[in-house]
């Protein structure tokens, strides 16, 4: 038996907050032969009257290789310590099903870009604890360069080391607040 | 506000080393431009000495950039790349990436030859090195190629163009030093 309980459809009125140990915000770059991942783990994210908005503080990006970590802190890449915030925001949020499509801008270093994400919906749904839940899962794919990420190398065939492209992933559990 | 000011050569009657005694003298008020001549004591960078602390040289070499807003570098061109020493400073320099000196330090690369292309090369590795270290590397540009022409009998800069090369590309990395400061 789920311990979940499908309660409508649509997309949710009201304020609604990440529980962010059961989300993620996460990216995926190709890089050579292989695609690069990381997380950031310190972001907050709402959804409030139909407006989907985050934030994520760029000091906690989390990859596998220190080296590569400092890297992307550095003015090549994010540069955190001029633009330490990232952020995401969406008011034109539509659900078709269990698919939804999110149109809104992503700041990155400090430039906002349009961007949609699209993805699934779950719920919203009343949990064992008997909190509401609603989950979103999403990516988009950006070009890097828009956000004056410029940095690469060329690999011995000449080709680039670093994909322009890069797929942005937010996996977000949001619980409705209380009034 | 301290621009540390770093010749990629070593010789006595450098280039590189004249034009950065002709950038002191175009300092603004309050703005003091130290020229730093250790390059020559830094030892072969070797992992098994990159222990804390470091070697003394490089120690002292660390703590200078470390106090200094800014970090502007003439360099000459060899095999059309950045000279050995400098390299294996700024290797030092480098150590833990994380965590360097260079860290975010506003940067001007500058250079010059006595060929016609006044050590472009040179310079762009040299801003490729800067920027992987996570220093803020300007857009501070400046190539005197036949460097030796642009000088006088007694040493000093004698090319009003260059010196004004010179003006605007310590303008540039000390506005970005400003910047720095005011956003802290």
């Amino acid at each position: 038996m789920s311990t979940i309980e499908q309660t409508k459809q649509g997309i949710p009125t009201g304020t609604w907050a990440a529980d962010t140990v059961h989300s993620s915000v996460a990216f995926e770059v190709p890089y050579a032969v292989a695609t690069f991942g990381g997380e950031v783990t310190d972001f907050e994210a709402t959804l409030e009257d139909g407006t989907l908005s985050g934030a994520a503080r760029i000091e906690s990006i989390h990859v596998k290789e220190e080296n590569l970590q400092a890297h992307l802190l550095s003015p090549e890449f994010f540069d955190a310590e001029k633009h330490p915030v990232v952020s995401f925001t969406a008011s034109d949020i539509e659900r078709d099903g269990d698919n939804v499509t999110v149109d809104g801008e992503i700041t990155i270093k400090g430039i906002t870009q349009p961007a949609t994400l699209t993805g699934t919906i779950t719920g919203p749904a009343v949990d064992h604890f008997g909190k509401t839940r609603v989950g979103f899962k999403l990516s988009t794919t950006v070009d890097r360069t828009k956000f004056d990420m410029n940095w690469n190398m060329p690999l011995p065939n000449g080709e680039p080391a670093l994909s322009n492209e890069v797929t942005l992933k937010a996996d977000l559990t949001l619980v409705a607040q209380e009034a | 506000m301290r621009v540390l000011a770093i010749s990629g050569s070593l010789r006595d009657d450098s280039n590189n080393t004249a034009l950065l005694r002709a950038l002191r003298e175009e300092a603004p008020e309050g703005v003091e431009v130290d020229i730093w001549q250790g390059l020559k004591v830094i030892p072969p960078y070797d992992h098994d000495d990159d222990v804390v602390p470091g070697p003394e040289a490089v120690e002292a070499f660390r703590e200078l950039v470390r106090e200094s807003d800014a970090v502007f570098f003439a360099t000459p061109e060899y095999n059309s790349s950045v000279p050995g020493a400098l390299k294996n400073a700024l290797d030092w320099a480098s150590r833990p990436l994380a965590t360097n000196s260079f860290r975010n330090k506003p940067v001007a690369v500058i250079s010059s030859s006595a060929g016609a292309f006044g050590g472009v090369w040179a310079a762009a590795e040299l801003r490729k090195v800067l920027g992987a270290m996570g220093a803020r590397v300007t857009e501070a540009e400046l190539s005197v190629g036949h460097a030796h022409e642009k000088f006088g009998d007694d040493g000093r800069l004698a090319d009003d163009d260059v010196r004004e090369g010179l003006r605007a590309a310590l303008d540039t990395v000390v506005t970005a030093a400003l910047d720095r400061a005011a956003a802290a």
